[in-house]
C-alpha cells in the first residue's frame, strides 16, 4: 500500500469477515429464502404504457382461476385509503393506479395465489382498458406550455415543474464572472442511470390476525424508518409492527425508498390472513424502481489567464419522473448538489435546480450518489478539463493550483458546507506517483504520432456524507441520527445492536472491531446485531455512506460508556478511586502500578456479581447511545484513468485505473478497499456502458439485462489503488464514510480521459455513456442525446 | 410430469410442472437457497449450478431438461465435509460483499480450476465475464480464484467438517 496508514491501532485491522462464514456455503437468508408455514405469493401488473387513463380494470377471470387467493386493484385500496402513498420528498405516489397511469411499468393490481407461477399466470387474465394519452418524457420540454401536464392528481396543478431550488451567492458570482480573463461553459448530461443490485426488492408479509402483529421481512436499508412509514401510510401501531432485513443482496440505494409492492404484499396478507411473498423480476427492479441521476447540467466556469478558477455557475433541469419520490434530507430537494464547487479555492458560485415531472419511473437520488454529490463531482470535474482545455494547461497542472490548500481545514465553500480535513495536494501528488503521470504523457504523445489514440482523465472529488445532523438533516420529519445498544455479558463477551443495515459492507466485522478497540477486546468476541427493527434502536439506516459516520460512531460512544462504567466497577474490585486508574493497553490499570488491573472480561463479572458498588451504580455494564453528528465527513481522492480509444469503432478500453482515497481511519483496510473496488467498477459502468433511455412513447428501453449493461470483469482492469489518511476532527474514532467515494469520484475520470484520448479530432465533450456508438458519432462530429432512443 | 435428477449425489424424485425452471425447482421445491435468481435472461449467473460437469445458468434451463442428469450446486461444493479451496479463497481474499453472486461464481470457478488448474487473471476473467457481480469489482474475485489455485486440489484443511447435504 502507498502512503501512510497511520500507526497500528487495537481491533482495527484487515481481518477476515464474519458474514462470510454463511455466504461461502450458500447460507444466507435473502427475502426470497424466506418461508412461511402456508405462504402465498404475489405479482404485479403492471402498466404498458407511460401515460393513459384507466378506463375500466376488469379481475373476474382472474379472481376464477383455482389458485388465485385475491386480486386487489387500486380502487379497492381507495376504499381502504391505500391507493396513494407518501414519498421520502412529501410527495404522494400512486400504490395502484386508479385514474391513470403516468409511466410504464407502473402498479396497476395485485395477485395472491397459491404460487409464483399461478400468480403469473392471473396476471394475464386480468382486463385493463386504456385511454392512451400524449406523453412527456424528455426533460427539456416538460415546461413547454403545452405539454401534458403528469400530476392532474394535484390540486391546481397546471404544469410539470416539481420545484425551484437554489444555493450559493447569484451576485457575487456574477461579479467574479465579470472580471474573468476566461470563461468556459458547456452542457451536459448525468443520464438515468439504476443501481440494479443483484437481489431485485421483495418482501414476505405475515400479518396475525389474531395478535393483529405485522412482521415483514423485506430489503430494505432502513428498517426502522420503513418501520415507521408503514404506520404512518397503514395506520397501524409501531409497535405492532416489526421489519426483518435479511441478508440483502446488493442496495446501493435501490433499497432505500418505500414502494408499492410492498405495501400491496401487506394488503395482500391483511385480506388473506395469510403470508404473502412478492418478489419482483428483473424488468420489474429496472423500470419501476428508484433509477438514479438525469440531471441535464449547464456549467460555466470562470479563470483567470494564468489559471486560477474564480466561481462556478451551475443550471440544472432534474427529471424526477412521474412521482416526486428521491430520498434525501427533506431540507435538500436537490440533495447535496450545491458541494459542486468540489475540491477548489474559488471566490464565489451559485447554482439553480429546477426539477420537473415527466411520464417515466419515480426516483432520482440512488446508485451510490451520495444525495446527488455525483453529479456536482461531474459537472466541476468535466468544467475544469474544459477550462484547461482552454487555457492550454495541463489538467493536473490546473486542478493542483487551485486545489483547497491543508491549511484553509476547516473550509467552508462558497455554497456553505464546512469541509472539516483534508490534505487535497498529497492525495494528487500520490495518485500522479502511482500512475507514473510524466511517462504516460511522454507515451500519449508518442502514440498520437503513429495514430493510435490513448487518453488520460483525472478527478479530483470532495465527498460530504453520513447525514445528519438531526437539526437540518431529516428524512420525512426523523432526524437523521442513530442509535446503539451495547450489552457486555457476565463472562465478558458482548452484543451491539445497531439500527444500519449492511447490504454487503461488513458491518458484523467492522462494527465489532470498533467496539473491540474501544474495550480491548477481540472482535470474535463482538456480536453485531442488525436488520431487526425488534432487536435494535432506532436509526435512519444504511445509504449516504452513513453507517460509519453515524452508526459507527453512536456504537464507538456506546462502547465509551460501558468504558467509563467499567472504571467506576474496576475501582470496586481493585480497592482504589476510579479517579486513580487510567485505561491502558485495554484495560483499567492503576496509574504507577500497571501489574493492578483489570480487563473488560474481569470487570464484566465482577460488575453483574455481588461485588458492593459506589452508591450510584447499580451493576452491569451495558450502555447505549444516540450519535447526532456535529457535521458531515468529507472524504476526498485522487483518481487517474488510461484509456485506450479506437476511433474507427468507437471502442473505448480502461487500460489502467489508480485510486486514491482518504476516508481518514480505516477501520478495515481490506473492507474498504472492496468498497472501492466496488465504486471504481461502477464508475466503468456509468461511463461507458448504463443508461436508461427511453423512446418517445415512453418505453423504457433499458428493461433488463440484455439492454442496460452492466460492467463485467472484462471491461474491469486491475485497480490500482493508492491511500492517505487525514481522519475527521469530529468522528469518534476519526473515520469518515467511504461506501461512494469511487462511485461518485470514477466516472468523471473515465469520461475526461475519453475525450483525453478524442482531443485530436476537436471532440470538447460527450455525454455518458461513451458507448462504441456514441464515441464514433462524437468523433464524425455529431454527438448524440444518449438518454433518448436514436431517432 | 415426474423427473429424476441426481443433485449434490442425492438421487431425488418429485412431479414438477414441465415449465418449472431448474432454479426454481431447486430452491423452491428442495429448499436449496444457495443458488439465485437474480435476471431471468441468462446474464447475472446468480443462478449458476452444474449440469453434469457444465455450469449452466439454471434461470433458462426447464427442469425436465435436467431429468436423469446430475445437478451439483454450491451446497455440494464442500467434499469430503471440507470446503472447498475456492470457497476458502473467496473468505481469505475478500472476494464478495453481499454474497449474491457468490455461489455463481464459486461454481464456476470450481470448473475452471478442474480444466485449468493455474489460471492466468486474464483466463480468470473470461472465465467468469457470463457473470455479473455489483460490489467486489471482480479484483478480489480472480485474487480468491488464484487464491484457490496455489492451495488446491485438497483445500488447506482449515475449513473443518461440513455438515452433509440433503436433497
Amino acid at each position: 500500500m502507498n502512503g501512510p496508514g497511520g500507526p497500528p491501532q487495537h481491533g482495527f485491522g484487515p481481518v477476515r469477515r464474519k458474514e462470510d462464514a454463511r455466504f461461502i456455503r450458500g447460507k444466507g437468508t435473502f427475502v426470497d429464502d424466506v418461508q412461511r408455514p402456508g405462504m402465498l405469493h404475489g405479482a404485479i401488473l403492471r402498466s404498458p404504457l407511460a401515460h393513459a387513463r384507466i378506463v375500466s380494470v376488469d379481475t373476474a377471470a382472474a379472481e376464477a382461476h383455482p389458485k388465485v387467493e385475491a386480486v386487489i386493484t387500486g380502487r379497492m385500496l381507495a376504499e381502504a385509503g391505500l391507493a396513494w402513498m407518501p414519498t421520502l420528498s412529501q410527495d404522494s405516489q400512486a400504490v395502484l393506479a386508479t385514474d391513470k397511469v403516468r409511466f410504464q411499468g407502473q402498479e396497476v393490481a395485485f395477485v395472491v395465489a397459491r404460487d409464483r407461477y399461478s400468480a403469473r399466470d392471473a396476471l394475464e387474465l386480468i382486463q385493463v382498458e386504456y385511454e392512451p394519452l400524449p406523453c412527456v418524457i424528455d426533460a427539456e420540454r416538460a415546461l413547454d406550455p403545452a405539454a401534458p401536464v403528469v400530476r392532474d392528481d394535484l390540486p391546481g396543478k397546471t404544469g410539470n415543474r416539481v420545484f425551484d431550488w437554489e444555493a450559493g451567492d447569484a451576485a457575487a458570482t456574477d461579479a467574479v464572472f465579470a472580471r474573468a480573463d476566461v470563461v468556459v461553459s458547456q452542457d451536459m448530461l448525468y443520464p438515468r442511470s439504476h443501481p440494479a443490485p443483484l437481489e431485485t426488492c421483495g418482501m414476505v408479509a405475515d400479518c396475525d390476525p389474531v395478535t393483529g402483529r405485522l412482521t415483514v421481512w423485506s430489503t430494505t436499508q432502513a428498517p426502522h424508518a420503513h418501520r415507521t412509514l408503514f404506520a404512518l401510510i397503514a395506520g397501524l401501531p409501531e409497535n405492532k409492527i416489526r421489519v426483518v432485513s435479511p441478508d440483502i443482496g446488493g442496495g446501493f440505494g435501490n433499497k432505500a425508498p418505500i414502494y408499492p409492492g410492498y405495501i400491496c404484499t401487506i394488503v395482500g396478507s391483511m385480506r388473506t390472513g395469510r403470508p404473502v411473498k412478492w418478489v419482483e423480476d428483473r424488468s420489474e427492479n429496472l423500470m419501476s424502481t428508484a433509477f438514479a441521476r438525469d440531471y441535464h447540467m449547464h456549467g460555466e466556469i470562470a479563470a483567470t489567464a494564468d489559471g486560477r478558477v474564480l466561481g462556478l455557475r451551475a443550471r440544472v433541469l432534474a427529471d424526477h419522473g412521474a412521482f416526486n419520490a428521491t430520498a434525501q434530507p427533506s431540507k435538500y430537494p436537490a440533495g447535496f448538489f450545491h458541494i459542486f464547487t468540489g475540491s477548489y479555492d474559488l471566490q464565489a458560485a451559485h447554482c439553480q435546480v429546477t426539477a420537473v415531472y415527466t411520464n417515466k419511473a419515480p426516483g432520482g437520488v440512488a446508485y451510490s450518489c451520495s444525495f446527488r454529490v455525483t453529479e456536482a463531482v461531474y459537472l466541476v470535474e468535466r468544467m475544469m478539463d474544459l477550462l484547461a482545455r482552454e487555457l492550454g494547461m495541463d489538467p493536473a497542472e490546473l486542478r493542483m493550483k487551485n486545489l483547497l490548500r491543508p491549511e484553509q481545514f476547516p473550509y467552508t465553500t462558497p455554497a456553505g458546507w464546512q469541509y472539516d480535513s483534508g490534505d487535497y495536494p498529497r492525495a494528487l501528488a500520490l495518485a500522479m506517483d502511482i500512475a507514473g503521470y510524466p511517462e504516460l504523457r511522454r507515451e500519449q504523445a508518442a502514440r498520437r504520432a503513429r495514430g493510435e489514440y490513448m487518453g488520460i482523465g483525472i478527478s479530483f472529488f470532495t465527498e460530504g456524507v453520513g447525514a445528519g445532523p438531526r437539526s437540518h438533516m431529516d428524512m420525512l420529519g426523523l432526524g437523521m441520527a442513530d442509535g446503539a445498544t451495547l450489552r457486555v455479558h457476565p463472562t465478558g463477551s458482548a452484543v451491539l445492536g445497531v439500527s444500519c443495515q449492511t447490504q454487503g459492507q461488513g458491518h458484523e466485522t467492522t462494527f465489532a472491531q470498533i467496539v473491540a478497540h474501544e474495550l480491548g477486546m477481540s472482535p470474535d468476541d463482538v456480536e453485531v446485531v442488525h436488520g431487526d427493527t425488534d432487536l435494535t434502536p432506532f436509526g435512519l439506516g444504511t445509504y449516504g455512506s452513513r453507517s460509519t459516520p453515524v452508526s459507527g460512531a453512536a456504537a464507538a460512544v456506546a462502547a465509551r460508556k460501558v468504558r467509563d462504567r467499567a472504571r467506576i466497577v474496576a475501582g470496586a474490585m481493585l480497592e482504589v478511586s476510579p479517579d486513580d486508574l487510567e485505561w491502558a493497553d485495554g484495560r483499567w490499570q492503576v496509574r504507577g502500578d500497571p501489574g493492578k488491573g483489570a480487563a473488560i472480561t474481569e470487570i464484566a463479572m465482577a460488575a453483574h456479581s455481588s461485588l458492593e458498588l459506589p452508591p450510584g451504580v447499580e451493576g452491569h455494564l451495558d450502555a447505549e447511545a444516540v450519535y447526532n453528528p456535529p457535521n458531515l465527513t468529507f472524504p476526498f481522492g485522487a483518481y487517474i484513468c488510461v484509456t485506450d480509444v479506437d476511433p474507427g469503432t468507437g471502442q473505448v478500453s480502461v487500460r489502467r485505473f489508480i485510486a486514491v482515497d482518504d476516508c481518514g481511519v480505516r477501520i478495515n483496510p481490506m473492507i474498504v478497499e472492496g468498497q472501492v473496488h466496488g465504486g471504481l467498477a461502477d464508475g466503468v459502468g456509468m461511463a461507458l456502458m448504463q443508461v436508461i433511455a427511453f423512446d418517445t412513447d415512453g418505453n423504457c428501453l433499458g428493461g433488463s439485462f440484455m439492454d442496460y449493461l452492466l460492467p463485467t470483469s472484462v471491461e474491469c482492469p486491475s485497480w490500482e489503488l493508492g491511500q492517505t489518511v487525514t481522519p475527521s476532527p469530529h468522528h469518534p474514532i476519526g473515520a469518515k464514510g467511504v461506501g461512494e467515494s469511487a462511485t461518485v469520484g470514477s466516472p468523471p475520470a473515465i469520461v475526461n480521459s475519453v475525450l483525453d484520448a478524442l482531443a485530436p479530432f476537436g471532440v470538447r465533450h460527450a455525454d455518458m455513456p461513451l458507448t462504441p456508438a456514441n464515441v464514433w458519432c462524437a468523433v464524425q462530429g455529431r454527438p448524440v442525446r444518449t438518454d433518448l432512443a436514436i431517432p | 410430469m415426474q423427473v429424476t435428477v441426481v443433485v449434490n449425489g442425492v438421487v431425488v424424485t418429485r412431479d414438477v410442472e414441465p415449465r418449472l425452471l431448474l432454479i426454481h425447482f431447486l430452491r423452491d421445491e428442495l429448499g436449496l437457497t444457495g443458488s439465485h435468481w437474480g435476471c431471468d435472461t441468462s446474464n447475472c449467473g446468480a443462478c449458476v449450478v452444474w449440469l453434469d460437469e457444465t455450469p449452466v445458468k439454471s434461470c433458462t434451463v426447464l427442469t425436465p431438461m435436467a431429468d436423469g442428469h446430475r445437478v451439483r450446486t454450491v451446497e455440494g461444493l464442500p467434499a469430503d465435509g471440507q470446503l472447498d479451496p475456492v470457497q476458502e479463497g473467496f473468505a481469505q481474499c475478500h472476494g464478495l460483499q453481499c454474497g449474491f453472486c457468490t455461489p455463481g461464481m464459486m461454481m464456476t470457478a470450481r470448473w475452471l480450476l478442474d480444466h485449468n488448474p493455474d489460471p492466468s487473471p486474464a483466463e480468470i476473467r473470461e472465465a467468469i465475464s457470463g457473470q455479473l457481480c455489483r460490489c467486489t469489482g471482480y479484483e478480489n474475485i480472480v485474487r480468491s480464484v488464484r487464491w484457490a489455485a496455489k492451495h488446491g486440489p485438497a483445500g488447506p484443511g482449515a475449513g473443518g467438517q461440513e455438515p452433509g447435504v440433503a436433497g
